[in-house]
């Protein structure tokens, strides 16, 4: 078999593609069913598993095709299953909707209205993606065909023209050519510096030194985002094919994906895609008998956040404790082992078989003028539409947050979004028509980083953010170095201080002190842009860090030590539930006689505001709390009311 | 013969070899920059960022570790300065949180010549002090001397801590390499017993 399938030439990839797509039936169903992380995780393998028995059942097992495919990115609606040729998408599908499927989308040909996607602001069931709000404003040249693919199949990858990227660059363009070409498209690596991918690339090419390495950074750690995973799991081959030309463009003939292990299912795809590939003459020994070399060596990460810094991925790569070192001589000149090594992010990677098929003028098209192409966010936090969202460079937070992202959820007003990560700057409502690329993210304070987008609402406490990303990054940071590490320490304490009214007037100046040292003097860039969440915070919610220094006071309730609960004797209906929830027994009070709570003994968890049906429990921060009832006080009660004999 | 580079520092003009550091550069010419984590017979290892001079380089100016930043033409170095002076005294500060206040050695004069406060942050932030400031100096003169490293680090971040390897203990031999690179005068017992502290609770398994 290992012969037949061999490509030895640029017209065998053809043939090979015109047999794939000679023997597959475009008009054969097809039912694609995601198996990505988040859909798995929400039942995606039984749906699968009840679709094959039902297929079997009803006889269709031969003219059906079932695919496990990748992430689409609107992973709250999972389990999503997508019905071809007429892709029909339902999400949130569930086992027992597997007949249904079957018999009335296969054989009838005709959708199940009843559990097509429901658009919550228009109320409309819509059949394609390209009519969801969620999808019409987005531009996905990365995603697309993770919807189409079964990532364990290179085939698939082919049949879509896959690897004719990688025909074109060694067969028609030097690697010179190769390199002009990704400078002139402007590629900006989506890592996070958004440095030039070309320029990066050519000075790795210059250098005289061999080996050669270049990597696959798929060390993503920010919480909450989870793109970069999307396409390894879901198009393993562009993120391979990318690297193949990046490879014969720098002179490269070994090659690493540094992936994190929590990534399982991401760490399969791409071992089996290696594998594949090396199989067909795609990689290995005189790819596709172009006398190029090139092997990649997967590399399961230990999973530190600091080791997608480059330099500290190397280090782990060497077997090494992942620790930054100074990158005054870039890695492109001296990084693993000291040699010359290029490494990019994953979806840098996955742009380039793009770029070189299409062109950089294309490519130079989309976006805007500093900053090409698309980006994919991960939209998180308090919208309506959560998920990867794929679109054009310079598209406004606006129509991120509201035409994308639906909104604020429970219709509550925005408040800020955090781009970059966790150590990304809060961003404003004044800041909502900012165009977003590279360069406009970083004038205002943040970055963008891998992707990462929380969208925060209105009941969102700013100072308690600042003090949640700081922690964060205190259990992140290596440790090496003093601004960083101690900085980082103080930071925390100082914050978690504010946040429970233990704050200091001159403690604003002694924050800025640190910001100051950790962002000028750190090692790497974690402690360099480690300040950004308190420095921006500062900046745009001021008044917040006021309240709590001065007032001792949490106008969103968010921090504990300066919110108290108190029920107001005239709404309570004296119904006991809230009392038989407080796990502390905090709450005093009998049937038929108002509640209140024992301050004392109160450990502020909420459940009691959670449960009360009558809107008595009230949160207080920064007044007086009012004495308890008279003792025996009956209620008051409503004539109206929900619970209520 | 290695090729000879122009730069500036403080206004001067300095030759310097190529792949010399600021810090050498400037050493040679008797400008003096602090250092904590640095040894000349050490490669260079930029943690504790106490050597943070300003460059300017084709109009853009920011801040590096003089240690580790390879001399260039055209550089231009400016080693001291109002904000240098601010961010070092800082970096003092913060790494007493950890040191503690009861530093000796070269920690001791950086302190009262940069004016800083060893309290400022250690009386916020209680914990026990070690006296050490994880500058690893220990750690890699025990590795150069020995080929193989009796002591380490353990930990990430602030767990981050400089141990004894109970099972190359043996390999801890009386040079006393450890206790002369020490900048905060850690490292104290001398031999004939190996001088890093507590050797014995590690062994004992105590911690």
């Amino acid at each position: 078999m290992g012969a037949v399938k061999c490509i030895t030439s640029p017209e065998g990839l053809n043939r090979l593609r015109e047999r794939i797509r000679a023997e597959r039936e475009p008009s054969k169903p097809t039912i694609s069913v995601c198996v990505s992380t988040g859909c798995v995780a929400l039942g995606a393998r039984r749906v699968m598993e009840t679709l094959r028995a039902e297929l079997q059942k009803q006889g269709l097992k031969d003219t059906v095709e079932i695919r496990e495919t990748g992430c689409l990115g609107f992973c709250e609606q999972g389990p999503r299953v997508t019905i071809y040729p007429e892709e029909v998408c339902y999400f949130k599908v569930k086992p027992e909707n597997a007949p249904e499927i079957v018999s009335k989308n296969i054989l009838e040909k005709q959708a199940v209205e009843r559990l097509l996607y429901t658009d919550p602001t228009t109320s409309r069931k819509t059949q394609k993606l390209e009519d969801m709000p969620f999808y019409k404003y987005q531009l996905r040249l990365l995603l697309e065909n993770n919807a189409r693919i079964d990532p364990k199949n290179i085939e698939d990858y082919i049949a879509l023209g896959g690897y004719s990227a990688v025909a074109k660059a060694l067969f028609q363009m030097t690697p010179e050519q190769v390199i002009e070409e990704i400078k002139k498209a402007n590629l900006r690596g989506r890592g996070g510096a958004g440095f030039p991918t070309g320029l990066k690339w050519e000075t790795t090419r210059n250098v005289l030194d061999e080996p050669k390495y270049v990597i696959v950074n798929c060390d993503e750690g920010d919480p909450g985002a989870f793109q970069d995973r999307s396409l390894m799991e879901g198009n393993p081959h562009s993120v391979l094919e990318g690297l193949i030309i990046g490879a014969y463009a720098i002179g490269a003939h070994e090659g690493y994906v540094y992936v994190r292990e929590e990534y399982p299912i991401a760490v399969e795809n791409i071992s089996v895609a290696i594998e594949q590939a090396e199989e067909y003459g795609l990689l290995g020994e005189n790819i596709m008998g172009s006398g190029f070399n090139f092997r990649v060596r997967v590399h399961r990460g230990a999973g530190a956040f600091v080791s997608g810094e480059s330099s500290a991925l190397m280090a782990a790569i060497e077997g090494n404790v992942g620790e930054p070192r100074p990158k005054y001589v870039h890695t492109a000149v001296k990084g693993i082992r000291d040699k010359p090594s290029c490494l990019n992010n994953v979806k840098t990677w996955a742009n380039i078989p793009l770029i070189i098929l299409r062109g950089a003028e294309w490519f130079r098209s989309l976006g805007t003028k500093g900053s090409s192409g698309t980006m994919i966010f991960s939209l998180v936090g308090k919208v309506n539409n959560t998920g990867l969202v794929e679109v054009p460079m310079g598209i406004t937070l606006r129509d991120l947050i509201y035409k994308i992202g639906g909104g604020i959820r429970g219709g509550k007003r925005f408040k800020a979004v955090q781009t970059g990560g966790p150590s990304g700057g809060f961003i404003p409502k004044e800041h909502l028509d900012l165009p977003v690329d590279f360069d406009e993210l970083t004038k205002i304070g943040s970055m963008m980083g891998s992707g990462g987008m929380v969208v925060m609402d209105e009941d969102t406490c700013m100072t308690d953010m600042a003090r949640y990303f700081i922690d964060f990054l205190l259990e992140e940071s290596c440790g090496k170095c003093v601004p960083c590490r101690e900085g980082l320490r103080a930071l925390s304490k100082i914050l978690n201080d504010i946040c429970e009214g233990k704050g200091k007037d001159e403690d604003l100046q002694t924050i800025e002190d640190i910001t100051e040292t950790m962002k000028e003097a750190s090692l790497c860039e974690l402690g360099r842009t480690a300040a950004n969440p308190v420095l921006t915070s500062l900046e745009y919610f001021r008044d917040e860090w006021d309240q709590h220094i001065r007032e001792k006071r949490c106008a969103s309730k968010v921090c504990k030590a300066l919110t108290s609960y108190y029920i107001d004797p005239v709404k309570c209906q004296a119904c006991l539930i809230c009392l038989r929830e407080c796990s502390v027994g905090a709450i005093q009070g009998e049937k038929d006689q108002v509640h209140w709570v024992e301050q004392e003994k109160c450990i502020k968890c909420g459940t009691c505001y959670e449960v009360c049906s009558f809107d008595a429990i009230r949160r207080l921060s920064g007044e007086q709390i009012p004495p308890p009832p008279p003792k025996g006080m009956k209620p008051i009660r409503k004539k109206k009311g929900r619970g209520l004999e | 013969m290695r090729k000879t580079v122009t730069l500036q520092i403080n206004d001067k003009e300095v030759k310097a070899e190529e792949g010399m550091t600021i810090l050498e550069a400037a050493k040679k010419v008797g400008v003096e920059i602090p250092t904590l984590c640095y040894h000349e017979e050490l490669a260079p290892y930029g943690a504790c960022r106490i050597c943070s001079v300003e460059i300017e380089r084709r109009g853009r100016s920011r801040m590096v570790a003089a240690c580790c930043y390879p001399v260039e033409e055209e550089l231009k170095v400016i080693t001291r300065s109002p904000k240098i002076d601010k961010i070092r005294k800082t970096i003092i500060e913060l790494a007493a949180v950890v040191a503690g206040e009861d530093v000796v050695g070269e920690m001791r004069a950086l302190a009262s010549e940069y004016n800083a406060d060893l309290s400022r942050f250690s009386s916020r932030v209680s914990i026990e002090p070690t006296n050490c400031i994880l500058c690893g100096l220990c750690v890699r003169r025990c590795v150069e001397a020995n080929w193989d490293g009796a002591i380490g680090f353990l930990g990430r971040g602030v767990n981050r801590s400089v141990v004894l390897f109970p099972e190359k203990a043996g390999n801890c031999l009386i040079c006393s390499y450890c206790r002369n690179v020490c900048p905060t005068g850690r490292i104290t017992s001398t031999g004939p017993n190996p001088p890093f502290p507590h050797v014995d609770d590690i062994l004992a398994g105590r911690k």
